[in-house]
Formats: structure tokens, sequence, C-alpha cells
């Protein structure tokens, strides 16, 4: 039984090499280089640079296991860079590493270690899979302060039967004394915050090195009052307070975002409740639910209950309570307790 | 080179007994070196590669006598000579790109165009490390020394000469790279044929070693090794040559049968004998070394950059193939080791795990 690793070079896909040698699989490493600079030059910051495929290469010499580097710059700025400056260009909040999940990752790859002859893709997510007579099913990693979930919940059950998450079964510190007992370079490895293809700096300043041409606008608050000249609806995100260039005398947060007409609105606190939103792009990683359910509508968040009804690949969450910051273009992921059932985009709020 | 490890352990620099055995055995070695490509001795300079060679070629020529001279080359050079240019134009030279036909060759006559009173070096490789190709270097030698008489000319020779006899008068040339691991002689060691009277500014400064262009203490044991296996292949290259074309011939003809739509690149122009770069329609080439790496057959996607990626190739985009053309493309290398039927062996298996992804 062959396995694919997903090597990032941080210590969460290390472990999950060596645990799937421990349980007698035929292992193969690989690091997806997705980006470079305009030069061709590997990124230096960040997450995914030249110094984490070589921490990678390391530990699969270590671990005494083939290892290539494959490039997927193609398919990641197609699929993932293109929609990040999109999303922005049209007041949305974008997350690449779910879009990255669901065109790089757990598409493409997967199709390339079934046309090598490899029975499973195996990442570092702190997920949980399980079968129950045939069926996948897909949990939150033991380990609530790391769980990703979030991310994998566009997951259906044809990728499912090929994915495992070794780790997911694990606290970050198990993980981490696994790669010390192992002796793994990255054991000590701080873990990566930054998007890939951002790398240190901030995303304001890749998008102005793209070439997105900031377009001056309004910000207005929601009871009408111009307060003042923005530079460009890309630099805001629904729930933002800092950086918003105009004051009040209290605390403003950004309500809205309007692509066509560039204006931002802000208000208090209390403005930025949202009682439903619809989604689109819905995926279930088993059967469609409809009804009660608990939504996530943030990578770092609480899921919070709803109630969901669908209408094909849409659906409307009715918030039981009114939510702040919940922005257009995240992902919603769908959950009953700790089990994901699905999820999708968020298209609108209200 | 065994008793260079031990024995023969002193600094050439040095004036000493100890120091005089390792100095005459550097020198022996040198005096070889050039008999074998047809130089002087003191035309032979020693470096730590093939890549220093070619970083000494160009930024010694372009920053000679205190100058900014212009660097006329070609887009598909080895990154160390493309590199340097690169630098050398950070300061100011000025780089002029020669064109490259489809098949990957220079025009003689329009390389020569290029050629002005300010002209520092003018820089084309023997053989493409990638393709293969093998360059018409000794028209395009006359014709730049035509155009202007005071121009130098290099050449990479470094994946060439495992296979193409190295003259230096016959070529033509006033520089040429050489690195001892294309030829069976130890890693890190290699060196720059410079003609007399050609002015270089030295590249590592220091004690003034090898007559000022290149400091630093020798790797003896390294430039013995490279010597030795200058010899080797001197003597054995009208033997190798013919048996290594055989099997690159027999794979290239075994996979046309196998797998009629593959491409060979440079099919009708003059070819290193021991290359064989192919594209695969349809065919990603990373996935396909996997398969071929598993079922024990190496080989490459052209060069790998920083992290291990299989890139897409520089001199396959100056030769006009689009990033998806080129993704297809993959080089097989013949040399010592490839025994009679390999080449036969070997486009079956290329032809039955591309078939398998395809």
């Amino acid at each position: 039984m062959r396995a694919l690793v997903a090597m990032s070079g941080g210590v969460d896909s290390s472990v999950a090499a060596a645990l799937m040698i421990e349980q007698g699989w035929e292992v193969m490493g690989v690091t997806m280089k997705l980006w470079q600079g305009p030069q061709g030059e590997a990124p230096t910051a960040g997450c995914c640079t030249v110094a984490d495929a070589e921490d990678a290469r390391r530990v699969a010499a270590r671990l005494d296991i083939p290892y290539y580097v494959w490039d997927y710059t193609e398919e990641f700025m197609s699929g993932v860079v293109g929609g990040f400056i999109d999303d922005y260009l049209t007041g949305r909040t974008p997350n690449p590493c779910v879009e990255c999940n669901r065109t790089v990752k757990f598409s493409r790859l997967l199709a390339h270690a079934e046309a090598l002859d490899y029975d499973v893709v195996v990442t570092g997510h702190y997920a949980r899979i399980t079968s129950d007579g045939g069926r996948y099913r897909l949990w939150r990693g033991i380990d609530s302060a790391k769980d990703q979930s979030y991310v994998l919940s566009m997951l259906g059950q044809d990728q499912l039967s090929r994915l495992r998450f070794p780790v997911g079964d694990l606290t970050k510190d198990q993980t981490r004394r696994i790669a010390g007992r192992l002796g793994l370079r990255t054991a000590d490895k701080p873990d990566s915050q930054d998007i890939c293809f951002v790398g240190q700096g901030d995303y304001r300043d890749f998008l102005a090195g793209q070439g997105v041409v900031p377009v001056q606008g309004p910000i207005i608050h929601r009871d009408g009052r111009l307060l003042g000249v923005h530079h460009g609806i890309t630099n805001f995100t629904i729930g933002q307070r800092r950086g918003l260039g105009v004051a009040v005398g209290e605390p403003l947060y950004v309500t809205g975002i309007d692509p066509d007409s560039g204006v931002v609105t802000v208000g208090d606190r209390s403005d930025l409740g949202v009682h439903e939103v619809t989604v689109e792009n819905l995926s279930w990683v088993d059967r469609p639910a409809a009804g009660p359910v608990l939504v996530q509508y943030r990578a770092h968040g609480q899921a919070v209950a709803a109630e969901v009804s669908v209408d094909g690949r849409t659906a409307v969450a009715r918030f039981a309570e009114p939510q702040p910051a919940v922005a257009r273009g995240q992902t919603l992921a769908l959950y009953r307790d700790d089990e994901v059932v699905g999820g999708g985009i968020i298209a609108d709020t209200a | 080179m065994e008793p260079f490890r031990h024995d023969i352990h002193g600094n050439p620099s040095g004036s000493h007994a100890a120091s005089r055995r390792a100095k005459n055995a550097l020198e022996d070695a040198r005096d070889l070196i050039a008999s074998l490509i047809n130089a002087h001795p003191g035309e032979v300079v020693f470096t730590g590669g093939g890549s220093e060679a070619d970083n000494l070629a160009i930024k010694g020529r372009a920053f000679s006598g205190g100058r900014r001279g212009a660097i006329v080359t070609s887009p598909t050079e080895h990154d160390a000579v493309l590199e340097s240019a690169g630098f050398c134009g950070s300061f100011g030279c000025r780089i002029t790109f020669a064109k490259v036909g489809a098949d990957g060759l220079v025009d003689p006559a329009e390389v020569a165009s290029h050629v002005t009173g300010g002209t520092a070096v003018v820089s084309i490789m023997l053989g493409n490390n990638e393709t293969g190709v093998r360059a018409p270097l000794e028209e395009t030698a006359s014709a730049v020394k035509a155009a202007g008489p005071e121009a130098v000319v290099h050449t990479d020779a470094v994946q060439a000469y495992v296979s193409e006899r190295v003259d230096v008068e016959a070529l033509g040339v006033d520089l040429l790279s050489l690195a001892a691991h294309k030829f069976g002689g130890p890693k890190g060691v290699g060196l720059l044929y410079v003609r007399s009277e050609t002015t270089l500014a030295p590249v590592v400064h220091g004690g003034g070693q090898e007559l000022g262009r290149r400091s630093g203490t020798h790797n003896v044991a390294g430039i013995v090794g490279m010597a030795a296996a200058m010899a080797a292949l001197e003597a054995d290259r009208t033997s190798f040559r013919p048996r290594i074309e055989a099997e690159r011939d027999a794979f290239e003809a075994m996979l046309a049968e196998l797998a009629p739509d593959v491409v060979v690149t440079g099919a009708g122009v003059p070819r290193m004998v021991q290359t064989s770069h192919v594209r695969i329609p349809g065919v990603r080439n990373e996935m396909l070394l996997v398969r071929l790496d598993q079922a024990g057959l190496a080989a490459s996607a052209a060069s790998a950059c920083q992290s291990g990626a299989a890139t897409v190739s520089h001199v396959l985009e100056a030769m006009g193939m689009t990033p998806s053309v080129a993704r297809e493309c993959l080089r097989f290398s013949f040399g010592w080791s490839t025994a009679a039927g390999d080449g036969a062996r070997a486009a079956r298996m290329v032809a039955r795990e591309a078939g398998a992804l395809r």
C-alpha cells in the first residue's frame, strides 16, 4: 500500500510521513512548489520557501523515503492567486488556503498520485477521517486549538477515500514530541502563520505588486454621514477596526464594502451583526444536511448555531444569534457537533 | 589522487621540500592538461569547477582594465554564464543576446553582427547541457574575429568535452571552460584556458597564484585527478564516442518505433553524442521521472531550481517552446556505464512508463 505525503517542510507533515511509515505504508514525500517571484526566484519568507523544501528533503532523507519537488506554480496561479486578487477587487475577503485545497492539493495532487499508483495522499492537517460501513466521515482534530477541519470542508467521499490525516488524532504537543523522538530537524520549527505567497509582507503590498491600482472612494457611516476618503476597497475587510483613516471618538468597524460604488460603510459594533448568509459552491462530505447545524464562518472561530435551507448548490444559513464580522468570500463550514457536514462560500450577508 | 591525501600533503605555494613535491605534481598536471588541449601550460588556469571558470571568463573580461566591457552571448547558455553576465549588467555592462533558432543553433554571422569596439567577450557554449545541440563554434569564432580582431571568444565546453575533441587552435577560441566531474574526474575542480595576451580581471583575489588570475591554495589532489581523467578520456575517446553514439541512436530509434509521436530535440542539427533530449506529448515530465526512477532509469527534466522542482527551462524557452510544451521534455544521458543494449532497453522502459501515464 503506497502513500504519497505532501510535505511542506513543517513538523506536522514530517510526523505524518513518519506515522505512515510506522503503520507499514510504502511512502514517498513530495513538496509542492506553489509560488515563485517574478524572475522565477523561490520565496525566502513565509511558508513554502526554499528553506522549507530543504527541511522536507532532510526529513525525507532521515526517514529514508524517496522525495521530489513538483511544480504546481501554474495551477496555483490560476486556481488561487487569480481568485485572491479578484475577491479583493470585488469587496470580498478570500481564503486562499481553502482554494488551494480545493483546486490544487486535493484535486491535482490527488490525480497525480493516482497516476503514479499511490493509494492515498497524506497531509499534516489536524482533522480526522473515519470510515463507517463504506462511508467516510470527517471530524475536527483532537487538538481544538489546532483544528483545521474548516479548510477541509469542501472534501467529499471520493477524496476522503483516498486521503489520510495521521496527526488529526494527536495534539500539537504530541506531534512535536514524536518529531523530537525521531530526531527530525523540524521538531521545534515554528508554525507558519503567513499566506504562502504573501510571505512576511501584508496582502496589500502583494496586491500592489500584482498591479492592483487602488481607486479612491468615500467612507460613509451607516447613519449616512460622509466621514472621509479611503484609498482602495482592497484595503478593507468586514469587521476591520484598524487602518480606517477616520475617527469619530468611538470605535468604528467596517460593515460593508461595495465594489460597484466604491463605498466603504462603517458603523459601531452593534452594526456588525449579520443575521443570515447565502452560501454558494456548496458541497457535502456525504449527503446534504438541512435544518439545525453549527456553522463556522472564519478559519479561527467558534461554530455557532444556525438553521440551513438548501437549494441545490446554494443554501441560506440563518444564525440563531446575529454574528459580527461575517465576510463574503470566506468559507462557511457546516458541523454537527465535531463532525464536518459540508461547506460553501459566503456569497451574501444580510 | 591517493598519494595527495597523505604523503604529498605540502602546499604548492611554499618553498620547502614537501611543498616542492606538491608543486611538481601540480605543474606536471598542468603540462599534461595543456598538451591535451593544444595550449601552453601558462594558459591553463585552475579553478574550483566549471561555474567558476565561466565566472572568470565573463566577469574577468568585462571588468578587465577597470572598464565596463560589453558582453555578447546566447540565451541558451548555462546559468553560470547568464548570471555572471547579469551581474556585469548590473554594473552597467551592455549585454546583448544573439538569436537562437527553434533548433537551438546560433547563426555565426548574426553573432558577429553584435560585436563592437566595446565588446569584452563573446560567449557561446560548445555543446548545450540540456538539449545536446553542438554549436557552430569554429565558424562563429571566425566570424567574430573577422568582425573585430580584438574580440575575445569564450566557450563553455563543460558539457561537450567528454565527447568532443578540444583543440583550442582548431576551435579558434581565446577562453574555454572545463569541469572535471563531467568527464570522470573529481567534483569541485575545473579550469579556464586563457590564451596568452588575453587580459582578465581576477574574480578571486589574494596571494596571486595562477599568475594572478586565480588566487588561493590549490586543490592539488583534485587537479591531479582532473589531469588523470583527461588523459584517460583522450586515450578512450576514439572508442567511447562511437559506442555511446550507437546506444543513443538505438534509444531514439526504438523510441520512435514504440512511441512515434515522441519528438527528438535537435534531430536535424549537430548534437553531442551523449545526450538525447525528447518531448513526449501528453506526459508531464515530473510524473514520468518518478515512474522511471522507480523503474530504475535515471533521467532529468532539464535543470532544477533551488528548491528542486523542475523549472521551465530557459534553454527551451529561448528555442520558442511554450511552458506547457517544455514540461513534456526529458533529457537522457549516455556515458561510461552505458552497456551494449541499454539504449534499446531504456527506450522500452520509457515507452511503457509513458504509456501508463497517457
